[in-house]
């Protein structure tokens, strides 16, 4: 793949802000859910665990018990695999409660084409009979591919297909934004 | 980092980082192996076909088994049930099943060599299942990974591997991974079993078992192979089973933390006394289990993408 240099076009949220959009979406889920009873949490590998154990300290604090969080690996579902050059690296799941009659929701950082969410939703059926699923996300950027949506988006954000967006999170990369980037030209 | 390498035919040939790559995807793997419903995608629409001209249950099994809960289509060729009865080079024999558009042949042979022939002679991946007295790089990577799981690294243990060093490919094979992970190794066996010069592969050598025993964290005894057993190599199965099988008294030497392997099947009473092969410091049977991780890492990795050269 030729390297593309990557320019920041604009920062569209700040870590204020992104505290901000996971206090509303944990408030939204506990009141569609009407409370926390039966709740779980499946962060999709890398960010979305992250962003799943942050909701879930949110729950907590609303609901007064602790939800579960798991993680899940969607790599050998994606239904690109057969076109990658090189096999991606495997990080595992690690779900360590049953997802049979609980109401899962679904946590990542981007909703984009909606193929990472049709390789979890697979992935997760494929450990049991979820009472229901649902879908949170910081950023829906657009460009569905298929016909997924999210129950809960932090942010909804307008986006060319060359831009990319970027969520960099203090877990992984020090500190906690999201940026739009587009290539050099 | 991935695995860019069509084949696998040795441990000889690889690089640490490979090593550790295979290892982790392994540990990924074994999660699938504790759920209900043992399948995943990933190998859709992609063949294995299993050449096992050689008598094996474990690896055939393993691979079988590796290959179905990735939903790759397994196929199962058998020395007996094969043309190679009818006379068919093995060269032929693998030119017709490439005919057939697999993605990957695993091959176990009684030959030396017949893996990399293979891999020069086909397209798709090979796997060597184990070669004559060659390798047999799936098994050193699952004792890897046993050894890994239980010890929490490799770098810096000490292992003692006991037995007919001289015919084992599995001891090549594992000697091989061993010294690229930072481990120290030692071999003991009669001396008509230890190969001359083994010392150059960075082993050092004891002649008596007690004596490589003191102190090892791993201790690996080999299956004493008859069927390889050309010349008189022992001079009864009672002796060696008495100078050199791992008894309850021999074990009393050793570490009190101490893992013990077989690479099985166990010759109970010969290399193994039964107390010790069922005993608490034997992992075993978590070898076999380990087997179809390490087996599915290796299918996933040289034919779960598409690959470099295509």
């Amino acid at each position: 793949m030729p390297a593309m240099t990557q320019r920041e076009k604009a920062q569209v949220l700040d870590e204020p802000g992104i505290d901000r959009a996971l206090t509303r979406i944990a408030h939204e889920i506990v009141e569609r859910a009407g409370g926390t009873d039966g709740l779980a949490l499946v962060g999709i590998r890398t960010r979305g665990v992250s962003l799943a154990r942050r909701i879930a300290v949110r729950l907590q604090a609303i609901g007064g018990h602790p939800v579960p969080v798991g993680a899940l690996d969607i790599t050998l579902y994606r239904d690109d695999l057969s076109l990658k050059g090189e096999a991606p690296v495997l990080r595992g799941t690690d779900i360590p409660f049953p997802v049979s009659d609980k109401t899962i929701v679904l946590v990542d950082d981007v909703l984009y084409t909606g193929r990472t969410i049709r390789a979890a939703l697979d992935a997760i059926i494929d450990l049991g009979r979820p009472r229901m699923i649902q879908l949170a996300v910081l950023v829906d950027r657009g460009h569905r591919e298929l016909p997924i949506r999210a129950d809960y988006v932090g942010k909804n954000l307008p986006t060319a297909r060359r831009e990319a967006v970027q969520v960099l999170l203090h877990e992984h990369d020090g500190q906690d934004r999201v940026v739009i980037q587009e290539p050099d030209a | 980092m991935g695995l860019t390498r069509k084949d696998l035919l040795e441990i000889r040939s690889l690089e640490p980082g490979e090593i550790q790559t295979i290892l982790d995807t392994a540990v990924s793997m074994k999660e699938i192996a504790s759920r209900e419903i043992k399948k995943v995608p990933a190998l859709r629409g992609k063949t294995v076909v299993n050449l096992f001209l050689e008598p094996s249950t474990r690896t055939r099994t393993s691979f079988e088994i590796a290959g179905k809960w990735l939903s790759a289509d397994v196929v199962n060729v058998s020395g007996s049930s094969s043309s190679v009865v009818k006379g068919e080079t093995l060269i032929d024999t693998a030119r017709n099943i490439e005919a057939m558009s697999p993605d990957c042949v695993v091959i176990r042979h009684a030959a030396s060599g017949a893996a990399h022939m293979l891999a020069r002679v086909l397209r798709c991946s090979v796997v060597n299942a184990g070669d004559g007295m060659h390798e047999h790089p799936t098994q050193a990577l699952l004792d890897l990974l046993t050894i890994r799981e239980k010890r929490g690294h490799l770098d810096g243990l000490s292992v003692a591997i006991v037995g007919d060093i001289a015919h084992s490919r599995v001891a090549r094979s594992n000697i091989a991974g061993m010294r690229k992970m930072g481990m120290s190794v030692t071999v003991a066996g009669p001396p008509t079993l230890i190969p001359p010069g083994v010392e150059e592969l960075g082993v050092k050598v004891a002649r008596r078992l007690e004596d490589a025993l003191r102190d090892v964290d791993v201790i690996m005894m080999l299956r004493l192979q008859q069927e390889r057993m050309t010349a008189n190599y022992i001079p009864s199965l009672r002796e060696y089973s008495r100078l050199y099988g791992l008894s309850l008294e021999k074990l009393r030497g050793a570490r009190d933390d101490v893992l013990i392997m077989h690479p099985g099947p166990v010759n109970r009473g010969i290399e193994m006394a039964p107390e010790v092969a069922d005993g608490p410091y034997s992992v075993i049977l978590e070898q076999v289990a380990n087997g179809v991780a390490v087996r599915m890492a290796i299918l996933y990795l040289l034919i779960g993408a598409k690959g470099t050269e295509a």
